[in-house]
């Protein structure tokens, strides 16, 4: 029974951190201090491997698909139009999700399971601070808000990537491809991927933040509380996505 | 004052606490020994409120934190400084940000008058020159003189600390339990101090109690305990060669 017992008892755990994380800040100041040395730590920090992984997978989208879905019998800007698709619908939202998982999920895990062994989370308890508060929420927030502008950012680098490898190489012209990127485009496709990266951030954020605050031991334990995070998250972030994909574009 | 009344606290059906009573004096240094894994840890973190006991009560001056809820334990903890094991400075704060952060924190201070009572609070455990160092560029000695500073920055009623000395040489020992006993009398503290160093022991404990197997086994002052008579007491402190060798010396005095 322990296979139900554990997920169950962690998930109220969970709910548990999450009822003291939600209240008001005791300082303002000092959320708003620590908001944007989060948004820096996760959001700024991560625009490098943002841009690397979309311009990359930009262009070996534009590849792929150059290569798997010519046919006479389909017009030729199906490839940018295909491209433009992916990019904007998942690409740039769920499987940024996960590489942000990987990043800033088992960042969040080991910082905050190391307050936790080092009993910095308890010298805070121990002055009257609400810990869990303090910590956990700028960093939700943090992650809640600038999620969107990783995932734009992702959007623009990777369709500048297939902009790219078609300007660099001769697989197909740059005015297909853009025709192709400009096919029956609906403004609602951006909103939609813009508007999941909230849920995904609040995951990343918020499970990697429980897996940290509830370690108990010593270095082997952050390194386990690292992974259960980062593995925990990724799975939660697939089956939301299933789940406002089925309610959104269903 | 404090006083700890028939405390209880099982761990996964373990019992390792049975039925603690003992009465903690102010502006005294009052230590908690026993050997490893014997409960004075858990005892220090239940009076604390880190861990909750079963049973029993704790009462800060009459008022008994078993009872209070949310609001009047965190009014309670700012009247508590602590002294952790290994320090427990905030990595990401300078020494000066992790004395004024109780301040920030718990007062209505500005900037300045926090900045100026911290740095008072160093001075007053003399560590100058450090403030704008992060915790991992200073030595243990002087880890633990910060978290000093830090526990004493809000003028605390009760100041607890777990084993102030470990990790650290004899002579530095003796500058951190000399400073633990002055604050103790100079602001009227209750302080308890939880260690099995016996040199503190002798040293700064005003008042003692034993704990022996999570039982309370022995109370008394650091005159009395060379010669309490008590055997699980003996086997603590003459552990050593050297007290064995101070225990010899004793005997032989007819003492």
């Amino acid at each position: 029974m322990n296979f139900i017992k554990k997920p169950l008892s962690d998930f109220g755990n969970y709910v548990m951190l999450m009822g003291r994380t939600f209240t008001r800040p005791d300082r303002w100041r000092e959320f708003f201090r620590c908001y944007i040395d989060e948004v820096y730590k996760l959001g700024v920090n991560s625009i490098l491997i943002v841009f690397i992984i979309s311009i990359f997978i930009g262009a070996v989208i534009t590849i792929q698909m150059q290569l798997n879905i010519m046919s006479p019998s389909l017009p030729r800007y199906t490839v940018g139009y295909a491209v433009r698709e992916i990019v904007l619908l998942e690409f740039s939202s769920s499987i940024m999700a996960l590489i942000l998982a990987g990043k800033v999920g088992s960042n969040i895990a080991s910082e905050i399971g190391t307050m936790r062994v080092t009993e910095q989370i308890d010298a805070m308890e121990i002055m009257g601070i609400n810990s869990a508060n303090y910590i956990i929420l700028p960093k939700v927030v943090a992650m809640v808000t600038y999620i969107p502008v990783l995932s734009a950012f992702s959007m623009i680098t990777g369709l500048g990537g297939a902009y790219f490898i078609a300007l660099f190489t001769d697989i197909m012209p740059i005015s297909t491809l853009t025709h192709g990127f400009q096919a029956f485009f609906r403004e609602y496709y951006i909103w939609y991927a813009l508007f999941k990266t909230l849920f995904f951030g609040f995951i990343i954020s918020s499970v990697a933040s429980f897996y940290g605050y509830s370690v108990k031991g010593g270095s082997r334990e952050v390194g386990r509380a690292s992974t259960n995070a980062v593995v925990t998250s990724s799975v939660i972030v697939l089956i939301v996505d299933v789940l406002l994909t089925t309610i959104m574009m269903g | 004052m404090i006083e700890v009344k028939n405390i209880n606290k099982t761990f996964e059906g373990r019992q390792v606490l049975f039925d603690i009573s003992a009465r903690f004096e102010t502006g005294k240094t009052n230590l908690i020994i026993g050997q490893s894994g014997s409960g004075k840890t858990v005892l220090l973190k239940s009076i604390i409120g880190l861990v909750k006991p079963e049973m029993g009560d704790i009462l800060y001056d009459g008022r008994n934190s078993m009872g209070m809820n949310s609001r009047q334990v965190k009014e309670l903890r700012k009247e508590i400084g602590m002294l952790f094991q290994g320090a427990a400075l905030f990595d990401s704060e300078t020494v000066l940000g992790n004395v004024m952060y109780p301040l920030r924190m718990n007062t209505r201070m500005s900037y300045q008058e926090c900045k100026k009572r911290a740095e008072f609070c160093l001075e007053r455990v003399n560590l100058r020159g450090a403030n704008d160092l992060y915790p991992s560029e200073i030595s243990g000695g002087m880890q633990k003189r910060v978290a000093i500073a830090r526990a004493i920055a809000l003028n605390p009623k009760y100041l607890f600390c777990d084993e102030p000395n470990s990790g650290l040489d004899p002579k530095t020992s003796l500058v951190i339990d000399e400073l633990l006993s002055d604050i103790t009398h100079e602001y009227n503290i209750t302080t308890i101090i939880n260690t099995h160093d016996m040199n503190s022991v002798l040293g700064i404990g005003e008042h003692i109690i034993f704990i022996n197997k999570g039982h309370l086994a022995w109370e008394g002052t650091s005159s009395q305990i060379t010669t309490s008579g008590n055997d699980a007491l003996d086997d603590f402190i003459f552990a050593t060669p050297l007290f064995k060798d101070v225990k010899g010396y004793l005997v032989s005095q007819g003492k």
